[in-house]
C-alpha cells in the first residue's frame, strides 16, 4: 500500500492504493468515476483514454503510482459546471456516437488534439484518433463531430 | 494483475543497486505498455517492478557528434522532435507509424529496446542507422550496437542487473537518404506484418558508397540483411539494380506464420517492400547531394 497525491479533474485528491492499482482501476472503483469505460484491457480500443498533464494514455496499462504528482482529466472533468465542453456539444449535435461506450475516450483524445493543434486537417484528425475504435458511428460522424469543434473554437 | 511492491529510485545509481539487490525478483518498467500486458497475462511475475520514471538521467535528447535519446524519451516525442526530424528522420518516420497516439505517449525508446520484440519498429529503423545502445551495471558501462543487441525472440544481450541509459545515433553519412516502410495489410495500428529500414549512401560518382537493409516482424529478431547490402556496394543506384538485390534479403529472414500471413507471404512482401525501401532511400539521397 500507499499513498497517492494527484490532481484529479482540477481538484487535488490523495488517496492510499496497493502498489499494482491500474490507473483505470482507481479512477472506476475507487474515485467512483465510471465515465472511463475499459473494454479491451490491453491498450488497442481506446475507450480507456484519459489524459494525463494533457496527454491521452491508456489507463488501462497505466499504473495508478504513475499519476501520483501528476494531474489526470477524466470525462467528468472537462464540461464547465452545467455548460458542456465545445466537444461536447458538438459530438451531440453531429451524431458523434450512437451506443456511447467509446465516447469519453473519442473526446479526451480530441481535446488532446485540439490542445495541441487548435486548427488540425481533416488527416491530421483520421491520423491522431485512429486508435480510438468505435462499433457503432462508422467513424464519420466524429470525425464530423471533431472537425466542426475545431472551426468552432 | 500480479502482486508486486513498487519501487522508486530517484537516481541511477539507486536503481542499479535495487536491481543488483533484488535481481532475478525484479523488473524495471518505463513506459509499462509491454510489462504490464505480460504482467496482466501472468507470462511475468515479478515481486518488485522498478519505476525509472523519476530517473533525470534517462529523460532528454541532445545532440553532439550525432544524438543522443535518453532511454526514457516517448515515441511521440521522438516522433515530433525537431533534432530527430533533422538528424534522424528515419527514426522520426519509425515512431510515427508506431501503434497509436496513447501507445506512442507511454511507451520509451530504451524499453522498445529491451523488450526484445521482433515486431517492434524502432530496432530497425536503429539498425539501419547504425545505432547503439549504452546500458550501465553497478560494475560499469557499455556500449552495444543495435544488430548484436538482440539474441533470441523476446531475448537481448542485457543482464539482469543492467539498465539501457541512452541511444546513440552517429552522424550520418553525407549524401545519404532513408526510407521506413511499414506493411499494414489490416489495420493502421497493428504490428508490421513486415517493416524495413535502408539507409543509402551516395558517393561523389553517383555510385552506391554504402547501403543498409533492417527488417521487423522477419524473424525472431529485428534483423539486417547483410547480403543485400554487399551486393550493393560500389553499384549503380537505379531501380534495376535495387530491384536485383532485393530478393537476397530472404536468406537473412525467417519470418512466421501467424494471422497476418504465411511464411511465403511474408517473405515475398519482403522483397517487395526492401526494393521498394531502396528506391525511395536512394532517391532521397540523390536529393540530398
Ligand atoms: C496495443 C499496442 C500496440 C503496439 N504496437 C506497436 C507497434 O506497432 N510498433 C511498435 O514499435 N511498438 C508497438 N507497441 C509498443 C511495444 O509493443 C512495447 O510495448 C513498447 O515498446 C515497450 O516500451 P515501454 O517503455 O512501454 O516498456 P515497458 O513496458 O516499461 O518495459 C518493457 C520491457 O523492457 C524493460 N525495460 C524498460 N526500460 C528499460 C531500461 N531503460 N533498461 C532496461 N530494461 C528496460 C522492462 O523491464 C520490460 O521487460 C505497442 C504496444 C501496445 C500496447
Ligand atoms: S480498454 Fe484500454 S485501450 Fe482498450
Ligand atoms: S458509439 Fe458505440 S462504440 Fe462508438
Amino acid at each position: 500500500m500507499r499513498t497517492i497525491k494527484l490532481t484529479l479533474n482540477g481538484t487535488s485528491v490523495s488517496r492510499e492504493i496497493e502498489d499494482n492499482r491500474l490507473l483505470v482501476e482507481f479512477l472506476r472503483e475507487d474515485m467512483k468515476l465510471t465515465g472511463t469505460k475499459e473494454s479491451c484491457g490491453v491498450g488497442v480500443c481506446g475507450a480507456c483514454t484519459v489524459l494525463l498533464d494533457g496527454t491521452p494514455i491508456s489507463a488501462c496499462l497505466a499504473l495508478a503510482v504513475h499519476a501520483d504528482g501528476r494531474a489526470v482529466t477524466t470525462i467528468e472533468g472537462i464540461a464547465d459546471g452545467d455548460r458542456l465542453h465545445p466537444l461536447q456539444e458538438s459530438f451531440l449535435r453531429h451524431g458523434g456516437f450512437q451506443c456511447g461506450i467509446c465516447t469519453p475516450g473519442q473526446i479526451l483524445a480530441a481535446k488532446a488534439l485540439l490542445d495541441a493543434n487548435p486548427h488540425p486537417t481533416r488527416a491530421e484528425i483520421q491520423h491522431w484518433m485512429m486508435g480510438n475504435l468505435c462499433r457503432c458511428t462508422g467513424y464519420y460522424k466524429i470525425i464530423e463531430s471533431i472537425a466542426a469543434a475545431a472551426g468552432a473554437e | 494483475m500480479v502482486p508486486f511492491t513498487y519501487l522508486e529510485p530517484a537516481s541511477l545509481d539507486e536503481a542499479l543497486a535495487l536491481l543488483a539487490e533484488h535481481g532475478e525478483d525484479a523488473k524495471l518498467i518505463a513506459g509499462g505498455t509491454g510489462l504490464v500486458n505480460l504482467m496482466k497475462q501472468r507470462l511475468v511475475r515479478p515481486d518488485f517492478v522498478i519505476g525509472l520514471r523519476a530517473i533525470r538521467a534517462l529523460a532528454g535528447i541532445s545532440e553532439k557528434d550525432g544524438l543522443r535519446i535518453g532511454a526514457l524519451a516517448t515515441i511521440q516525442s521522438l516522433e515530433v522532435s525537431e533534432l530527430v526530424r533533422r538528424h534522424a528522420p528515419l527514426l522520426a518516420e519509425a515512431c510515427g507509424h508506431v501503434a497509436t497516439v496513447r501507445v506512442r505517449s507511454m511507451a520509451t525508446l530504451g524499453g522498445a529496446m529491451a523488450h526484445g520484440d521482433p515486431n517492434l519498429d524502432t530496432p530497425p529503423a536503429l539498425i539501419a542507422m547504425d545505432g547503439q545502445i549504452v546500458a550501465r551495471t553497478r560494475r560499469g558501462e557499455r556500449t552495444i550496437p543495435v544488430d548484436r543487441f538482440f539474441t533470441g525472440y523476446f531475448g537481448t544481450v542485457l543482464e539482469r542487473d543492467e539498465i539501457v541509459t541512452e541511444l546513440l545515433i552517429p552522424k550520418q553519412p553525407a549524401g545519404s537518404g532513408t526510407a521506413f516502410l511499414k506493411f499494414l495489410p489490416a489495420t493502421q495500428d497493428d504490428y508490421a506484418t513486415v517493416s524495413v529500414a535502408t539507409r543509402i549512401a551516395l558517393g561523389a560518382d553517383g555510385t552506391i558508397r554504402e547501403a543498409r537493409v533492417a527488417l521487423g516482424a522477419a524473424a525472431m529478431v529485428p534483423v539486417r540483411a547483410r547480403m543485400v547490402e554487399a551486393a550493393l556496394s560500389g553499384k549503380a543506384s537505379d531501380e534495376k539494380t535495387l530491384g536485383d538485390a532485393a530478393p537476397l534479403v530472404v536468406d537473412a529472414i525467417d519470418p512466421i506464420a501467424d494471422f497476418r500471413g504465411s511464411a511465403e507471404y511474408k517473405r515475398e512482401m519482403a522483397v517487395v517492400h526492401v526494393r521498394r525501401a531502396l528506391v525511395e532511400a536512394a532517391a532521397k539521397a540523390k536529393e540530398a547531394r
